[in-house]
């Protein structure tokens, strides 16, 4: 075994994902630890430039027209074969919906131990986040390769990039026949009545909300603050407000100057698409939500009883 | 006709105060609320919409938990035909392998054209269930699914990526999905249906004998994360607070 450390680069529609960048940065600090290298893996066809962004001692790259968009299959592949013949001290993916994929299926497959939801790297230790935020798990490498899955919060992205581009050297691909998983096509997010990404005020809504009907009252306060209502995950699964309103991992990713979040717990998959909001106002009755980790001001409280009293204020305030 | 198997987890609800316990290595369980994993009640209303829309059967496997009866009895009440409960020494250190390796073990038995679970649970600490059950079938895995139409002998999905956009994929069968939504919420069942299911029908138990964990992670430490960056907190009644708010909402200039 070597004491590299390899991250599978994601990539799609020729932009990296913001996570491989931060998954870099955590093994960077792994690899201080094992005194190996931080390698990139990319996986892809015709995209070498990918590489050159990247903040790693060295990228392996596969190229193959089985490659040229993102299957669970072809991927498996290709990072098996990969980890089988260099056996690194770890692998680093995405806890997403390309590396989730791969990374479980090789931790059967080649029966090496896997850790999920990483969000840091101290001092050789793996810190996880579960049970939305509110637990921490600490775990350490395995005698054997370790596979990792990082999702963010702990590093910036920036950490992972660099203008020096690393030294790319090509690695065999496997053989890619009888692959079971075949992209069709892709389908681009619809547009939906307003861009909540250029918002520069949003109410968001969770599960705290309770009912569809309490949105108008939601919308209500939007409107009086010129801004609009997006949501996390649970509200747009209700069907209560489209896809274009969603906030988080699946969803759009949001800088407004204000985000009051209201009945949000702050669960990583959302905080991962609105951390960077100027001002985070969080309203919620659970005093241990995450969500306070991460507001500038926090209120404990029941939005229903404080509604009523806010939309008379601010109208108000608004009549002067 | 499409043979369906759901896979469906207890897990912590995050409504609920958690606790670690004693040796400092999991979640205290004596008082621990269970509730179903919300992506697995999704997997479960996309294989009742698939069995409607196509015909077929549907069973649902769970490990014992408390509360699972009544969940699986829920799902019969949803239209499951089948609710198997598996039993063994599930101590608090079971992780996904050695959950996984009793579910495919189980689900084996039934032949499925398709085997839906949720895309996570907020406990997994070795990856999500679908996946490894999934390599230890030799089947086919897609995750983050939110849509499934069954056509010739293959599954077509829509997968979701960041930022909404969808990936069409075609997957032979048998295969296994990680749902991430059903097409529709989870359906609503009267509490009068699911008593009446109590009555009219069964759960099968089919008993592990070893649970095998090996492939997880080995958890160290689990702790409460220390309140770092935390918010200035508002206190006061409703209208302090109100008063409060509109003077932020006017420091950004949204009034």
């Amino acid at each position: 075994m070597n004491q590299d450390i390899y991250v599978v680069i994601e990539h799609l529609q020729g932009q990296v994902a913001d996570i491989s960048f931060i998954s870099l940065a955590a093994a960077r600090d792994l690899a201080q630890e094992t005194g190996g290298q931080a390698v990139g893996v990319l996986l892809g066809h015709n995209v070498q430039d990918l590489a050159s962004t990247l903040a790693a001692d060295g990228v392996l790259y596969a190229d193959h027209p089985a490659l040229a968009e993102f299957t669970a299959d072809a991927y498996q592949k290709t990072v098996a074969s990969l980890i089988g013949k260099n056996e690194p001290r770890a692998v680093f993916f995405g806890n997403t919906s390309i590396g989730a994929d791969v990374a479980s299926v090789l931790s059967a497959r080649l029966s090496l131990p896997l850790v999920s939801s990483c969000v840091s790297i101290t001092g050789g230790k793996i810190t996880s986040k579960i049970c939305g935020g509110k637990i921490m798990a600490e775990s350490e490498l395995a005698k054997t390769t370790t596979l990792i899955t990082m999702i963010p919060g702990g590093y910036k992205a920036e950490q992972g990039q660099s203008e020096q581009s690393p030294d790319v050297t090509s690695f065999n691909v496997p053989t890619l026949d009888d692959l079971r998983v075949m992209l069709k096509q892709y389908i681009q997010p619809e547009a939906g009545d307003v861009d909540i990404s250029k918002e520069s005020i949003l109410v968001a809504i969770g599960r705290g909300i309770q009912t569809e009907d309490n949105i108008e009252l939601a919308e209500e306060l939007a409107e009086l603050l010129g801004g609009t209502v997006c949501s996390s995950r649970p509200i747009v699964d209700q069907g209560w407000l489209p896809t274009s309103r969603m906030v988080g991992k699946s969803g759009k990713t949001v800088k407004p100057k204000l985000y009051l979040a209201l009945g949000i717990s702050g669960a990583p998959e959302h905080v991962e698409g609105m951390a960077e909001s100027e001002m985070i106002v969080a309203v919620n009755m659970d005093p241990n939500a995450p969500i306070f980790d991460i507001a500038t001001y926090g209120i404990e409280f029941d939005f229903f009883d404080l509604i009523d009293p806010l939309l008379e204020l601010v109208e108000a305030a608004k009549r002067g | 006709m499409t043979n369906i198997v759901a896979i469906v987890k207890m897990v912590p609800d995050l409504v609920e105060e958690l606790e670690i316990n004693d040796n400092g290595t999991g979640l205290a369980r004596d008082w621990l609320r269970l509730i179903i994993n919300e992506f697995d009640n999704h997997a479960i209303e996309q294989a009742i919409l698939l069995k409607e829309r196509d015909g077929g059967e549907v069973t649902v496997i769970a490990p014992e938990a408390e509360g699972v009866e009544d969940m699986l009895f829920t799902t019969a009440a949803k239209g499951a035909d089948r609710m198997i409960k598996l039993t063994s020494d599930f101590a608090e250190d079971t992780n996904n392998h050695a959950l996984a390796r009793a579910f495919a073990e189980t689900a084996k038995a039934f032949q499925p054209d398709l085997i839906l679970t949720g895309v996570q649970a907020n406990d997994d600490l070795d990856g999500p269930v679908g996946p490894l059950v999934a390599e230890y079938l030799g089947m086919p895995y897609v995750g983050y699914i939110s849509g499934v139409m069954i056509e010739d002998g293959k599954a077509i999905v829509r997968k979701e990526y960041p930022g909404g956009l969808i990936g069409e994929m075609e997957v032979v069968l048998p295969a296994v999905l990680g749902i991430q939504a059903g097409e529709e919420p989870p359906r609503y069942v009267a509490i009068s249906k699911v008593r009446q299911m109590m009555k009219t029908t069964e759960i099968d138990e089919q008993e592990i004998p070893e649970l095998d964990p090996s492939g997880g992670a080995r958890i160290n430490r689990m702790y409460l994360p220390e309140a770092a960056g935390r918010a200035e907190m508002i206190t006061g009644g409703e209208e302090e607070i109100a008063a409060k708010l509109v003077e932020i909402f006017k420091e950004v200039g949204a009034l």
